[in-house]
């Protein structure tokens, strides 16, 4: 059983009706579906407005999905009661990318990581407070720095915070929505590797959320990719990048600069009259799909 | 050989801290050429940017070094004759579009704007002008477009719209810090696509400041790394990129993900 399988999710928005336009609906998710595995770290990745992080938000119900399924260990948390759902959120955590806008400017950051500890009415204070160091030492903060507020840190210190907040209540899925995103590349290899180390140690499921997608290459296993609200194309991470077969994403992968001054370059513009929207995922591989 | 464009020599400068934003800083750029001036953070690429064209905001100053431009030192322009240079000589496209755009001002004004202050076109034919530059950058239907405001426009378009501006009164060089860094992936393959364009039919040349060597290897012809204020490294791409000689390029280069 995967540990996490979302069923054709989808999310519509309505806008409403202004002076000159008459009311209409956004399909920011329209009909996803795919599962993770234990242990997996499986890449979301796509273009802004794609559709990615709301998939991730109604996943863990922080954005109501409109439809759809979302089965974690075998339930089906979109019918939990919302005491139910509070009980879930311990299992599935999720890392944002702002690490400047994720904290709260006011608390100090040993309550920051505190907090759903308290939330959740886990432990004495003592024990909590332990529990804080711990999880300071798990991501590398030095714990004498509880008593400081976010802005003492730097963006790669708050993005640790950010990373223990998410670990306090010892969950199975962390979704990392664009969480090395706005790092700078040493600053992210760092973060990169503290949560690889993480997943290793606690053995964490993640769900990686990111439109970099030479970091995806690099990390995930599998790969979907979503296009305009639909997943086009997912398989295995090394199948994907080498034969990228919707033309979505052969237009992506062939946009990324590449480091080799001399590498041929063919890029490819996506011509939207190629492919049917709406065509269904079929397999065209081992572990490989692709809506075409 | 000819004399440089840009000529910059032992640049530094303080915002009053201890140690110097930029320091001692060299480094050239001859007409047509692209340098790529590659740092994280606070390396201080984007205030050297700021000091060629004396945009620096106080407690930021200069305190030594030389920019001559054209065969003039700029640190020791008249402030008049200092306007005159920023876009008719050297001009500056931002990583934000939306930010740098005035949002209250149709974007054909705005491009119209440069060469009215510059006094190189009367208002009718700057308009006309203004309609030429956004076909330039290949925005369809420029002769409509010229009419709409920055938020009719999406990100890719707006970041034309500045280098229309930027391209208005002809540089030969300009700066551009991040161009497109805020942009999505195929996006920013379009906008670069569209600068190596303009720089063969304008033989321009570009001060590309990023953090990211891939737009590097694809634009640049030689690139300079800067660390804590610092060049470290600079030389053609391929060497720099194969044959990395400073210990910070050598991390920089192994911190991106995917590589060697």
């Amino acid at each position: 059983m995967p540990l996490l399988e979302v069923r054709h999710l989808v999310k519509h928005f309505a806008r409403k009706q202004g002076l000159l336009r008459p009311s209409s609906v956004v399909k920011a998710v329209d009909d996803v579906s795919f599962t993770i595995d234990e242990g997996e770290m499986f890449g979301l990745v796509g273009e802004s407005g794609s559709g990615k992080s709301t998939t991730g938000r109604c996943i863990l119900r922080l954005i109501e999905p409109t439809s759809g399924d979302v089965m974690f260990r075998g339930e089906n948390v979109l019918r939990f009661s919302a005491d139910r759902m509070r009980m879930a959120r311990r299992d599935m955590q999720i890392v944002f990318q702002d690490p400047y806008s994720s904290l709260n400017p006011r608390m100090r950051v040993g309550d920051i990581v505190e907090e759903p500890l308290v939330i959740h009415k886990l432990g004495t204070k003592r024990e909590r407070r332990a529990r804080v160091a711990e999880l300071f030492q798990l991501v590398g903060l030095e714990p004498s720095h509880v008593t400081r507020y976010p802005h003492e840190f730097s963006g790669g210190q708050r993005q640790r915070i950010g990373i223990a907040r998410a670990l306090a209540l010892n969950p199975a899925l962390v979704i990392a929505d664009e969480a090395v995103s706005a790092l700078d590349v040493s600053i992210q290899a760092q973060v990169v590797k503290l949560l690889l180390d993480l997943k290793g140690r606690l053995k964490l499921t993640y769900l990686f959320i990111a439109h970099d997608l030479r970091l995806v290459e690099h990390i995930c296993t599998r790969v979907a990719v979503m296009y305009m609200g639909k997943i086009v194309e997912l398989g295995e991470t090394g199948a994907l990048f080498a034969r990228p077969t919707h033309p979505y994403t052969k237009a992506l992968l062939s946009a990324i600069p590449v480091l080799d001054p001399d590498a041929p370059r063919h890029r490819i513009e996506l011509d939207p009259s190629s492919f049917e929207r709406d065509a269904p995922l079929k397999e065209i591989g081992a572990q490989h799909w692709a809506a075409v | 050989m000819a004399e440089p464009l840009l000529d910059v020599q032992h640049l530094s400068v303080t915002f009053g801290g201890t140690s110097p934003a930029v320091d001692d800083v060299s480094f050239q750029i001859n007409t047509g050429e692209t340098l790529g001036l590659v740092g994280e953070s606070g390396s201080g690429k984007s205030v050297t940017a700021f000091s060629i064209l004396r945009l620096l905001q106080p407690p930021g100053r200069i305190t030594g070094g030389s920019v001559r431009f054209q065969g003039r030192d700029l640190l020791t322009l008249e402030e008049r004759e200092m306007r005159e240079v920023r876009g008719a000589g050297i001009s500056l496209i931002f990583q934000e579009p939306m930010t740098a755009l005035n949002p209250v001002m149709r974007v054909g004004d705005q491009i119209a704007e440069a060469l009215l202050v510059h006094g190189k076109a009367t208002r009718t034919e700057a308009r006309a002008r203004a309609v030429e530059l956004l076909e330039a950058v290949k925005i369809t239907d420029p002769a409509r477009r010229v009419r709409d405001y920055p938020h009719q426009l999406s990100g890719g378009m707006r970041q034309r719209v500045m280098i229309a501006i930027a391209l208005a009164c002809r540089p030969p060089l300009i700066i551009a810090d991040e161009p497109t860094t805020a942009l999505d992936v195929t996006i920013q393959a379009q906008v670069l696509e569209l600068l190596r364009e303009l720089k063969t039919r304008y033989n321009l040349a570009l001060l590309l400041i990023t953090h990211d060597f891939g737009v590097i290897a694809e634009m640049a012809d030689r690139v300079a790394v800067m660390f804590k204020g610092k060049l470290v490294e600079q030389g053609s791409v391929r060497d720099v990129l194969r044959h990395p000689s400073h210990q910070y390029t050598r991390s920089l280069l192994a911190a991106v993900p995917g590589a060697p």
